[in-house]
């Protein structure tokens, strides 16, 4: 589907989380370093429970939360203290994270503000151990250039990273430690963002800038984005934790296309009179002699509810994004009650449910043609609350698209998660003084250079290609590259790359500890390498010994491998070779040359370089030749 | 108009605005809460501040549950003392102010469960910082716990900051014989946190004063996991961590017993006086001018004759290992005891019983009049020595006082 989102009034925002790859984390000194669960060495649980509020508005999200009384274990490990715990004050902020934010605001032309607050924003889905999240505005009020102009940056937040969802079993959630108190930033633009290409390149752009620092992490879940999408009769949806961003721009579409579909849905069920019974139906009699497994298995000490929609016949089964329906999102809803999903006779009959069981079922909620009964089967009270959240979403169908958070799913659709957050519920963190950022300090901040400009000078100063450019300029090891290229500047820029980025990340997958070869090491390989005295073929051999016998060196390697060093031990073979093929020689004059270097080569592939050979042989041929005229 | 605290308010900046509430600042920026929630601050020299709107007064949000509506005449009387330990928080999200709660309709918003338990009459005593309780406070505290048992209070939680909760219910332990339980609680983190332990060891103190265990005791948790809270004697708990929730433990003795949460089952660990056993009685006389001295390597005696020269009139010695001081200092003993001040020997070892039979250190510190502490805590031994002065001056009934055991502060056998 495709659409034309300036008429639609589409608008997005985005918002990035990015861990920061700082030395301690911002509140203590542990590491900002991942463990494996198996790890943890200390376990303990909490509860958590909202504080009251003077706040005269009251939070959906908040509201929402309390329902639920969860136990959350926590796995700590060496590397998580006290702090992590929520049984000791922090520390004073990280003062690195702070330099770090202030180089991203200076990128993004942001203000920064004079004093940093730590704030806590209450969480309390679990994911913090107090409770919180600690968290401070750095700046405001930057832009960043686009294709369709500037983008505005709202906000630029330094903030604690949440704990690690291990695994969710339904009364209690296990979180891992570590990950907990990482520094983050987090970065908002304003809603200038006009197209689901246009949300693609602003996060792409984000993205290089934050990659561009070198004080960002990398890998899988170091960086999440959310999304906030309307459109002009839409609502604002905020979908949460896009790890691809690849997947931005369909997650655009899909939720424009979503918007889309929920409006006409709208306006067609107000035009049917459509409406919204809220009187819940005890079907179970009707199912007591069902063939349907689900239901069967949910009846041993449970119930079938039903609703009727007056009006909903065919919307319930309604598509608004590929595969989910209308039906979809009641059931998204049911399912916050415990429940595993929902029927609606839209879909039915099916999954066992015969003909004359729907029939029945329509007769007990008193469903006339064009209206959907809506019904599920559970313990009473998860089937209360399933049917009562269905109600209110088939309600919202009515009014308006409702504001909520989403879930970004992997194939680009998005599912319920909650009522968008209301204000912010912030209060000053005592435990943490404000820091102060002077003019001087964020003067001082040097600015690195951007990967794009990066990637143009290894294209105008090293000749390579774009390709290889970016893949070097992007990477951690683009600093070791200018090293080596500027201790060898006659080696082979895309030799180097190749080495560093394909060479050695395979050596690794072989479980050569290739952690072991230090710069000192290439230099040397690249040297010999210029010179010829070392093939291209045998690189990776030489860095293998290398990375096994580190303290030997380089030399060693070659005499291991039988090659470098003096050229005399080739020169005496090519001589015995030119020698004994003479005739052939006097044949073919110059042109001998490419046959006898293959000849040289079938004995010597690996350990001589072929330019190498290439020059000798020619070399000796013409002074034989010369010698013959 | 002149833009006054928590006033709307836009702060312009080199061509930059802001909008929000103008909070109050501890140094000469300005603070501004923005419409996001967070908190700047901004450096006044070329700021200029517009008043947009002045601050709400009217739209404090008060729920009015009475605590009289919710009352079950089928649940005990429990009365609530407060003393500056908050149990209950209220925060006001749109200026990050945090409050104490002392009512009891708000101690029971914040913590419904309590409702399940008890009937409760709240009364705010003081409201201080725990460290500075004084002496004179114990009294005052004496008296109302006092006061509240005999008006048919069934059970009595004190809330207490946790710095000197031990001093303070050991001071309680002398001045009180209760029929009924005297709970002191508190919270190790902050009751505006939702991670706070304030709900817990408040749901775990009510549990106790409702119970049959007719003591002084200490009730907060007993692990770091909402697992359970520990029950401990008030003379035989300290404080031994800084911050974590499990800070206060008992020490040379096991603890009266646990509270399993959320189940709130009570499990007993060792023997306790029962409730009604007791007939209620004060003794609310102290002798607050009675010092702790710890001796370190090299301490010089000049601290143990100031004390004996400026009137002090007992003295505590927190010695080492068995419990012993230099023998420079065992003159200074004899000087003191023959002027008729108590001196009583305890260990800095915490764990463990005083012993100065052993070694000639002891035999001579024993020999110039002092007291063994037995397995007393040093501050147990202080708040008792008060306490005793306060019954008596005469120095032998005094340092007899000291040898026996009056509330559980003493122990025939030393527990593993
Ligand atoms: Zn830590």
């Amino acid at each position: 589907m495709s659409h034309d989102y300036r008429a639609l009034g589409l608008k997005a925002g985005l918002e990035i989380h990015q861990q920061l790859d700082t030395k301690e984390k911002l509140f203590c000194g542990c590491p900002t370093l991942l463990r494996d669960t198996k790890e943890s060495n200390f376990e303990f649980f909490r509860y958590l429970r909202p504080t009251q509020s003077e706040m005269g508005v009251v939070d959906r999200a908040a509201l929402e939360e309390v329902k639920l009384t969860k136990r959350f274990i926590y796995k700590a490990y060496d590397t998580t203290c006290l702090v992590e715990n929520d049984e000791e004050p922090p520390r004073e902020l990280n003062q690195e994270a702070v330099d770090c934010s202030i180089m991203i605001a200076r990128l993004l032309n942001m203000n920064i503000v004079d004093e940093l607050y730590t704030m806590r924003k209450i969480v309390i889905d679990g994911s913090n151990t107090s409770g919180f999240q600690r968290t401070g505005l750095v700046a405001t009020h930057g832009h960043l250039e686009s294709s369709h102009g500037n983008v505005g940056i709202d906000v630029l937040c330094l903030e604690e990273e949440a704990a690690q969802k291990v695994e969710d079993r339904g009364d209690s959630v296990v979180y891992s430690l570590d990950r907990l108190g990482i520094p983050l930033v987090e970065i908002g633009t304003a809603p200038d963002i006009v197209s689901p290409e246009h949300a693609r390149e602003v996060a792409e752009k984000l993205g290089m800038i934050l990659r561009s620092t070198g004080k960002v992490k990398r890998g899988l879940g170091t960086i999440r984005q959310d999304i906030n999408i309307s459109i002009a009769e839409g609502a604002r949806v905020e979908i949460k934790g896009v790890q691809d961003l690849s997947l931005i721009e369909t997650i655009v579409e899909r939720e424009a296309a979503r918007q889309v579909a929920l409006a006409g849905i709208k306006k067609e069920l107000n035009s049917r009179n459509a409406a919204v019974s809220n009187k819940i139906h005890d079907v179970t009699k009707v199912f007591s002699n069902t063939s349907s497994k689900v239901i069967q298995k949910s009846l041993k000490g449970g119930v079938v509810y039903a609703i009727n929609l007056p009006g909903f016949a065919g919307f319930a089964g309604k598509e608004i994004q590929p595969g989910r329906r209308l039906g979809t999102e009641f059931s998204d809803r049911a399912k916050k009650s415990g429940v595993g999903g929902i029927f609606h006779t839209d879909e039915l009959p099916n999954y066992g449910i015969t003909d004359d069981e729907v029939d029945a079922l329509r007769k007990a909620v008193g469903a006339k043609d064009g209206d959907c009964a809506v019904m599920v089967a559970d313990t009473k009270e998860r089937a209360k609350g399933a049917l009562e959240a269905v109600v209110i979403r088939a309600r919202e169908a009515l009014v308006c698209i409702p504001e909520e958070t989403r879930r970004a799913l992997p194939d680009g659709n998005s599912a319920y998660m909650r009522p968008l957050p209301g204000a912010a519920r912030m209060y000053p963190e005592t435990d943490v003084p404000p820091v102060e950022i002077t003019g001087e300090r964020i003067r001082n901040t040097k600015l690195p250079e951007l990967i794009e400009q990066r990637i143009e000078r290894y294209v105008r100063d090293f000749k390579l290609n774009g390709e290889m450019a970016g893949q070097i300029a992007r990477s951690a090891n683009f600093i070791l590259f200018e090293n080596i290229m500027h201790s060898v500047p006659r080696a082979s820029a895309t030799i180097v790359v190749r080495t560093l980025e394909t060479t050695l990340y395979e050596l690794n997958k072989e479980g050569v500890p290739s952690g072991n070869i230090n710069e000192g090491h290439l230099i040397q390989l690249f040297r010999l390498h210029s010179e010829g005295k070392v093939p291209n073929e045998a690189i990776g051999e030489v860095l293998k010994i290398i990375a096994c016998k580190p303290e030997s060196g380089v030399d060693s390697a070659l005499r291991e491998l039988g090659i470098g060093g003096s050229t005399g031990g080739l020169e005496s073979i090519i001589d015995k070779i030119v020698e004994s093929r003479m005739d052939f020689i006097r044949e073919k004059g110059m042109n001998s040359v490419g046959p006898l270097m293959g000849v040289v080569m079938k004995d010597m592939r690996g350990k001589v370089s072929g330019q190498e050979v290439s020059r000798l042989l020619k070399e000796k041929i013409s002074k034989k030749l010369d010698t013959i005229k | 108009m002149q833009a006054e605290e928590y006033d709307k308010v836009r702060v312009e900046i080199k061509g930059i605005a802001y909008e929000g509430t103008l909070m109050p600042s501890q140094t000469d920026s300005i603070v501004l809460k923005l419409k996001n929630g967070y908190n700047i601050g901004i450096k006044h020299e070329f700021a200029t501040i517009t008043l947009l709107e002045k601050k709400d007064e009217t739209n404090k949000l008060k729920d009015t549950v009475s605590a009289e509506k919710r009352k079950n005449e089928k649940l005990p009387r429990i009365s609530i003392l407060s003393t500056g330990g908050t149990i209950a928080s209220k925060i006001d999200y749109r200026t990050g102010a945090v409050t104490s709660q002392f009512s009891a309709e708000d101690i029971l918003l914040a913590i419904p469960e309590l409702e399940e338990i008890a009937n409760y009459n709240c009364r705010m005593i003081y409201s201080i910082l725990s460290e500075n309780m004084r002496p004179s406070y114990w009294v005052e505290l004496a008296r109302a716990v006092y006061e509240e048992i005999k008006n048919g209070a069934e059970g009595i939680i004190i809330t207490h900051g946790t710095d000197t909760m031990m001093y303070t219910a050991t001071a309680l332990s002398f001045m009180i014989e209760t029929p009924v339980p005297v709970v002191l609680v508190g919270s190790q983190r902050s009751a505006d946190r939702p991670s706070s332990d304030n709900a817990m060891n408040a749901i775990c103190a009510a549990v106790v004063a409702t119970s049959d265990i007719a003591e002084v005791c200490v009730v907060m948790h007993g692990g770091t996991s909402d697992e359970f809270c520990h029950i401990h004697r008030g003379t035989k708990v300290r404080k031994m961590h800084t911050s974590r929730r499990d800070a206060f433990q008992s020490i040379n003795s096991k603890p009266i017993g646990r509270i399993e949460y959320p189940s709130r089952e009570i499990k007993m660990l060792s023997s306790y006086v029962k409730r009604g056993e007791k007939k209620l009685a004060l003794h609310d006389r102290i002798e607050p001018k009675c010092a702790l001295i710890k001796y370190a390597t090299g301490a010089s005696n000049e601290s143990l004759l100031f004390h004996v020269g400026s009137g002090y009139k007992g003295i505590v010695l927190e010695g080492t290992g068995l419990g012993h001081v230099s023998t420079e200092w065992i003159p200074l003993i004899k000087t003191a005891t023959d002027a008729g001040i108590p001196v009583i020997l305890t260990s800095q070892c915490i764990n463990g019983r005083v012993c100065d039979r052993v070694y000639d250190t002891g035999r001579d510190i024993l020999k110039a009049g002092a007291i063994e502490g037995e397995d007393m805590l040093p501050e147990v031994a202080l708040v008792k020595l008060m306490w005793a002065l306060g019954e008596s001056k005469d120095i032998e009934k005094v340092n007899n006082t000291m040898r026996a055991n009056i509330a559980g502060e003493i122990t025939r056998s030393t527990c593993l």
